[in-house]
């Protein structure tokens, strides 16, 4: 160091400070660029989260459809929902759809036909009685509702499974869609329609079905939540063709399992 | 065991730290907007604090915000016990010295001199709501998918009894959130520790 000090002294003292000006602004100028490169990048973020609605509602519902095939993989077809005795029935078991009670749906029940289209085999309509003569069973279930609370009910009806086959229903087929007497439609995967508890009911705690659960015929799946069971389903189709529903095209999960 | 001159949080921490903070502000808000939806209770969150706009918007938020949560949580716990940083940091502790330093807390003599040490409350604090937190994503996932899971169903006393336990543990969660910012406040050097690291 000693030695080296005479050498530095002979040099141009005026380059010696431009030089290590310049090293010393470099990596100031290296780091304000990284600092303001990384501000862009929040603002560019807050702005995507702030001002454009659409971009995050479009990566939501992207998130909701990755949402369907993780609950598509959960599905376990074989395990059933919890049922409960007659004595634990929610009385009385709240009314509820994207209407009123003063706008229930009088469904008719003479000139009532359930309409099969897509991939079934045997398409003729079924009147009610028809369906009535059909095996019948019934279940005392939970009901879960989207918005979080749940009622226990008692639902009788067809295996939808035995009528899919019954039908010729391909089941094979990705979806089971269904449109309804009160203009609600919506649409299930098929593994949830062949589920041993998925039933085409007709009857609710030994009663036919009331027009205000849905009057004549409403799908119950208690391994679904409230609002992908259509009441008043007056068509059923088959398809391979992503339907959706009324709630899960405004944004509600489409699998909504649970 | 600690190294002096090494951050006094690593930046792993830091990271899942900020990240949480971010999940958790979002699962909060859209969930008491979910939550409004059908009440609990006789009240209801006023609507400017909550997140989604509308229920199907709130469920939204609330069910792609609980990927990071959990995946973010994830990395925090494996990252925490897989260095050593769990045991070093939060034992041994024990109910005295919780006593001894709440007490000296509230009598505004608990000295805040080596950031590296966790005292025994701020321990028993961020144990509680480690823990709290699981109990959330656990509670969560039974009200999610209660047919699916049958065992955590029945260990939470079932559908109802799991929203209950979803809601109380939010509670406590916002509880703590509440007394971390009032000592944020209060230590205002802590917040740069965990932006900078030290």
């Amino acid at each position: 160091m000693i030695k080296k000090s005479p050498r530095l002294v002979a040099i141009d003292g005026d380059a010696v400070v431009k030089e290590t000006l310049r090293r010393i602004e470099q990596p100031a100028r290296r780091l304000f660029l990284q600092r303001s490169l990384t501000l862009g990048g929040l603002s560019l973020l807050t702005g995507c989260a702030i001002t454009d609605g659409d971009s995050v509602e479009h990566a939501l519902m992207k998130v909701s459809r990755f949402n369907d095939k993780v609950q598509g993989w959960l599905f376990d077809p074989n395990r059933l929902a919890p049922t409960y005795p007659d004595s634990m029935i929610t009385r009385p078991f709240p009314f509820n759809a994207y209407y009123g009670e003063d706008e229930i749906r009088q469904v008719d029940a003479q000139s009532y036909r359930l309409e099969l289209s897509g991939l079934v085999a045997d398409r003729h309509a079924w009147t009610l009685p028809e369906l009535q003569a059909l095996p019948q069973t019934d279940q005392v279930t939970r009901h879960i509702c989207v918005e979080g609370w749940s009622a226990i009910g008692k639902w009788g009806g067809v295996s939808f499974s035995s009528f899919l086959s019954r039908v010729g229903a391909d089941t094979s087929a990705k979806y089971v869609g269904f449109k309804c007497a009160d203009d609600y439609y919506t649409s299930i995967d098929m593994a949830t329609a062949l589920h041993p508890q998925t039933l085409l009911t007709l009857s609710y705690d030994g009663q036919p079905l009331p027009p205000r659960y849905g009057f004549p015929m409403k799908l119950r799946m208690p391994t679904k939540l409230g609002y992908k069971n259509p009441k008043h389903i007056h068509a059923i189709f088959v398809t391979n063709t992503y339907p959706g529903g009324y709630w899960e095209d405004q944004g509600y999960n489409w699998f909504g399992g649970s | 065991m600690t190294d002096a001159t090494g951050p006094i949080h690593p930046a792993w921490l830091r990271a899942t730290h900020w990240l949480n903070a971010l999940a958790v502000v979002i699962m909060t808000m859209s969930g008491w907007r979910i939550y409004n939806a059908s009440p609990l209770f006789e009240f209801k969150f006023a609507k400017a604090i909550t997140l989604g706009g509308w229920l199907g918007g709130a469920i939204q938020w609330h069910f792609a915000a609980m990927w990071l949560l959990a995946a973010n949580g994830l990395v925090y716990l494996l990252f925490n016990a897989g260095t050593g940083r769990l045991v070093r940091k939060f034992f041994p502790l024990t109910p005295r010295a919780i006593a001894a330093d709440l007490g000296a807390a509230l009598r505004g003599r608990l000295s805040h001199a080596d950031p590296r040490q966790y005292n025994a409350v701020q321990r028993a604090a961020y144990l509680f709501v480690i823990l709290d937190a699981v109990l959330l994503v656990l509670s969560g996932l039974v009200l999610w998918k209660s047919v699916q899971f049958p065992l955590l169903r029945e260990l939470l006393g079932g559908y109802e009894a799991a929203r209950r336990v979803h809601f109380l543990a939010m509670a406590a969660l916002v509880a703590f959130v509440a007394v971390h910012l009032a000592m944020v406040a209060l230590v205002p050097r802590t917040l740069l520790i965990m932006i900078r690291g030290r």
